[in-house]
């Protein structure tokens, strides 16, 4: 029998709000232990939490961006549970009553686009962390995370492939980037997922026992996790077994899951309205007024610049990767007025400079402004385009701008004819054996003249005036 | 006359006549507590060292013209108000180390007014309970009769005042914490509108419920402190930005022309004759001011106690979440892993009650059950709270008793949690319906023992009970009397 995976994802992204969700508490990441804590966060006895204005409008731009129909109110709940990393017992939470609901996103698949639902996006609490030490047998507890402001976004069970689910949480990872709501750093966790699937056999419109997957801390490894318990469940079925439903931890170095022990799931949350918070009220005049604020989303970006720009939808998609970058292409663009030129420039030397060293657009010493003036001289025929590598080089090495380097560097093309007609005419007196070769017919032999004409000038002139006038002058 | 038996207002009128100065009052206050405290048993903690530099300052301020409302004023504070850098332990054994880091609002409020805090006041444990015996701290006693108690939660702040050992005192009533005790002790108790008084620094028990609130002497007194206390607080989500009037503006204005309800539900069968008589006696008095009494019908009072004890342990099981031994608080020795911990922590750092209304209410939150227990009760507080809009469309207040009885003797209803629950019967529908409440004292049994009559109104209508409290305190002044201690 063939089955069909069903697969549903719960994406948690913090928001880069300054402040906790509940108090005035920084978020930043990387900070001493406990440092960023106060009695409202600590989860101190007689303390309340007050709701951030930030973390709301955070939510919406994100239910904006995913085409989630906004509620006027949504209530805020507890959810109980005892952990060490949770100083209330309790963390709060939406049950009931959500913020936004019925959303989807479209994601490129193999043979077209396809849209994934969001049923609902919520706010909540994120808890600390605790530290194990293999060596110690005391565990400590991190509060600072505590409070930081999450949205957790809920899809349908609308995805059928590991491959979709990556897509899918890729289109989700850029809209939150590009949002400026969410720094996307998986290995610090700013980004989580958590997995539901199931098998059916394909046709039918039930749905199989769901196994929940947890602990998947990159894309890749949401898509490894993902491939490896369809094969499980697959195996479990043509077996005449079935599956269990139970909550499984990806072990990435292993390659396999593994089930959560029953006493850590066996959860009874009990969820009730939080008696502290009052509910939120979200009216169309705010709901327009986040609107506003919206930016280009990565997928109109990236049809505008095949569009407008006439450049592949590969390029396009590099280019849109993240807010950053194609807001740097877009400058380049709009000072160079040669699109396909940035691009290729953007793609190549720049991406590959930021990659090598690990860098974001935001660090790139050379500015847009600099690069439009390197396609420019190129353009003009000032430099070639193996002399602008050495350029751009220099340029990402030193922050100075293009002009300053040829001038410096004596790179100046040479496209004064007259000069460059004496050096060939030069380079043809010298070697008579290769002339006649060449007026014999022997074409091969021009390469043989360029490079020597290269070498006389130091690989300043300029290539197409060579050319020219060493057809010329060869013809006699 | 010793300064420990004056009234806030007297002490304001001495104090800046130079008659006598914030130190001698304290100093009043402080012996009272010497000569008393043994028998009455009202403290968990006192605050002798900082009350005497707390007077030192208050007495600066006086000179200079520049004193506060309650300037050298002793105030004595429910043990569930933190108090920073002062241990706060709820009456718990759970938090008997606990030192908090933070002030409440209202313990701000209460110092930038110029009070003098006295200590903290002995409590059922979180709150939970009508006669002060559940606290880990011990049962403190009626100061009119020590085999009696002093009723609860707030027992030790409403034993306090009558006992002289403060001039006032908070307290905080979640069911009627503040009246239920103020009633058994012969003292002023209002609890304001939910939303009123900032809830900012007063451990949770049920966080829907909760509001702190004055026990004083009389019903001036109890306008002195409100104006103090009373106002929207941007740390508090629930808090309300409604103005804040000057409530002493309310006392003797009279009530001719009032309509005044008399809910028929609230004199039932078990209800003491003498509480009876004398609520009845209060009844005619006003009445006798120009007041109109009429019978009305709460009809949903018989589901009060039910959904009560729904919601509040529903409440009270997730904000007592919180102490499970990790990061403050009472934690067990010896455990073998993290829910041993747990489980040896919270078995031996709380007390019975604590744990019963921690089973009650984790069980009516559970699976499979929310929508028959909390969902239901949720449904039926609205009818409760709508019985009270619909009194208060044609009446200015509603009268009814504060308590069944009189105070009980200590240990009478300890082994039957059923029997102590109803001491709060009349009390706790203005909790769940978030209205205000005042109990004022109406007479006395013939055991000597205070009984008190109750005023309710809308809400945000605090102006009016205080309003027609000092009317009817007017109307009976010869029922001062004090405490033979």
């Amino acid at each position: 029998m063939e089955y069909e995976p069903v697969i549903g994802l719960e994406v948690h992204a913090q928001l880069l709000t300054d402040a906790k969700i509940f108090c005035g508490c920084s978020t930043k990441f990387g900070a001493a232990p406990n440092s960023h804590t106060c009695p409202i966060c600590l989860g101190m006895p007689g303390v309340l939490p007050v709701l951030n204005k930030k973390v709301v409008e955070f939510m919406m731009k994100m239910a904006l961006a995913t085409n989630c129909r906004l509620n006027r109110g949504c209530l805020f709940a507890r959810k109980n549970y005892f952990y060490p990393d949770l100083p209330k017992g309790y963390q709060i939470s939406q049950y009931a009553q959500p913020p936004a609901e019925h959303g989807w996103v479209e994601v490129e698949i193999a043979g077209g686009k396809k849209r994934i639902g969001i049923t609902r996006i919520h706010m909540e609490e994120d808890a600390g962390k605790l530290m194990h030490d293999e060596f110690s047998p005391v565990s400590r507890v991190d509060l600072n995370r505590t409070g930081v402001p999450l949205i957790e976004i809920v899809s349908e069970p609308d995805i059928r492939g590991a491959e979709e689910a990556a897509a899918y949480l890729r289109r989700l990872h850029e809209t939150l980037v590009y949002l400026e709501i969410c720094d996307g750093n998986m290995e610090e966790g700013s980004f989580r997922c958590d997995a539901n699937v199931s098998l059916r056999p394909k046709g039918s419109e039930t749905f199989g026992t769901r196994a929940e997957l947890k602990n998947m801390n990159s894309f890749r490894n949401v898509q490894r996790a993902l491939e490896y318990e369809i094969k499980r469940q697959q195996y479990l079925l043509e077996g005449g077994g079935s599956v269990v439903q139970e909550t499984r931890l990806w072990d990435d170095t292993a390659g396999v899951s593994h089930p959560m022990r029953g006493k850590e799931e066996a959860h009874d949350y009990r969820y009730f309205p939080d008696p502290d918070l009052v509910p939120v009220v979200i009216d169309d005049a705010w709901v327009e007024a986040v609107r506003q604020t919206l930016p280009e989303l990565p997928l109109e970006r990236r049809e505008r610049f095949v569009r407008d720009y006439q450049i592949p939808a590969y390029d396009a998609g590099v280019l849109t990767a993240s807010r950053q970058l194609a807001d740097y292409y877009e400058e380049v663009v709009r000072l160079s007025a040669e699109p396909k030129l940035a691009s290729n420039w953007v793609m190549g030397e720049i991406l590959r400079f930021l990659n090598e060293d690990k860098k974001e657009i935001r660090a790139c010493p050379i500015t847009p402004a600099a690069l439009a003036e390197l396609i420019s001289l190129i353009k003009e025929g000032q430099i070639s385009g193996k002399m602008a590598k050495e350029v751009v080089d220099q340029m990402y090495r030193t922050g100075a701008a293009p002009g300053a380097i040829i001038k410096e560097k004596g790179l100046v093309q040479i496209t004064d004819e007259a000069a460059l007609s004496a050096t060939i005419a030069a380079v043809i007196a010298a070697n008579p054996g290769q002339l006649a070769q060449y007026r014999a017919g022997k074409e091969k032999v021009f390469g043989f003249f360029v490079g020597q004409v290269m070498k006389a000038t130091q690989g300043k002139a300029n290539p197409q005036l060579i050319n020219d006038l060493l057809k010329k002058m060869l013809a006699g | 006359m010793e300064l420990y038996e004056l009234t806030i207002h007297e002490l304001q009128a001495k104090l800046r006549a130079g008659e006598t100065t914030a130190a001698e009052v304290t100093a009043s206050v402080f012996r009272r507590i010497d000569a008393v405290e043994k028998d009455v048993r009202a403290y968990i903690s006192l605050m002798r060292k900082s009350a005497l530099a707390e007077a030192a300052r208050a007495e600066e301020q006086l000179r200079k013209g520049e004193a506060g409302p309650l300037a050298g004023i002793p105030i004595a504070l429910k043990d569930i108000t933190c108090t920073k850098g002062y241990r706060t332990t709820c009456g718990s054994r759970v938090l008997d180390n606990f030192i908090p880091p933070y002030d409440a609002t209202v313990v701000e409020k209460l110092r930038a007014a110029g009070a003098v805090f006295t200590g903290k006041t002995n409590m059922d444990e979180f709150a939970m309970g009508s006669s002060t015996e559940t606290s880990h701290y011990g049962t403190t006693r009626n100061p009119w009769d020590l085999g009696r108690i002093p009723g609860g939660s707030s027992g030790g702040s409403a034993a306090a005042v009558a006992a002289g050992e403060c001039i006032a005192s908070l307290g905080s009533d979640t069911g009627g914490s503040i009246r239920q005790p103020a009633a058994l002790c012969g003292v002023v108790g209002l609890k304001p509108t939910y939303g009123r008084v900032s809830r900012y620094g007063l451990i949770a028990f049920a966080s829907s419920l909760d509001q702190i609130g004055p026990f004083t002497k009389d019903v001036e007194d109890c306008a002195i402190v409100m104006n103090v206390i009373a106002g929207y607080d941007p740390a508090e989500s629930t808090s309300v930005p409604a103005e804040v009037p000057d409530y002493r503006g309310f006392l003797g204005r009279g009530v001719e022309g009032w309509t005044v309800g008399i809910p028929q539900e609230y004199f039932v069968a078990g209800i003491d004759p003498e509480v009876e008589a004398a609520v009845r006696r209060t009844i005619t008095l006003l009445e006798g001011a120009g007041a109109r009494c009429v019978e009305i019908s709460l009809p949903h009072t018989r589901y009060c106690l039910a959904v009560y004890y729904i919601i509040a342990p529903a409440e009270a099981c997730s904000n007592l979440a919180r102490y499970d031994g990790v990061r403050f608080g009472f934690r067990a020795e010896g455990s073998r892993d993290l829910i041993d911990l747990y489980k040896k922590s919270r078995s031996a750092g709380f007390g019975a009650e604590v744990k019963r209304r921690i089973m009650l209410g984790t069980y009516a939150l559970s699976s499979g059950y929310y929508d028959a227990y909390y969902k239901k009760a949720s449904q039926v507080r609205a009818l409760i709270k709508r019985d009270f809009d619909t009194a208060f469309a044609s009446c200015d207040a509603i009268l009814t008793p504060t308590t069944p009885t009189p105070a009980f003797k200590i240990g009478e209803k300890t082994d039957d949690p059923m029997q102590m629950y109803l001491s709060d019967i009349f009390t706790i529908s203005a909790n769940l319906a978030g209205i205000p409440g005042i109990s004022v004292p109406c007479g006395f049994s013939a055991a000597g023992l205070p009984i008190g009559v109750q005023f309710l109104a809308g809400h945000f209508q605090e102006g009016r009970l205080i309003q027609i409290a000092s009317a009817f305190e007017k109307l009976a002044p010869s029922e001062k009397r004090r405490p033979a201690l």
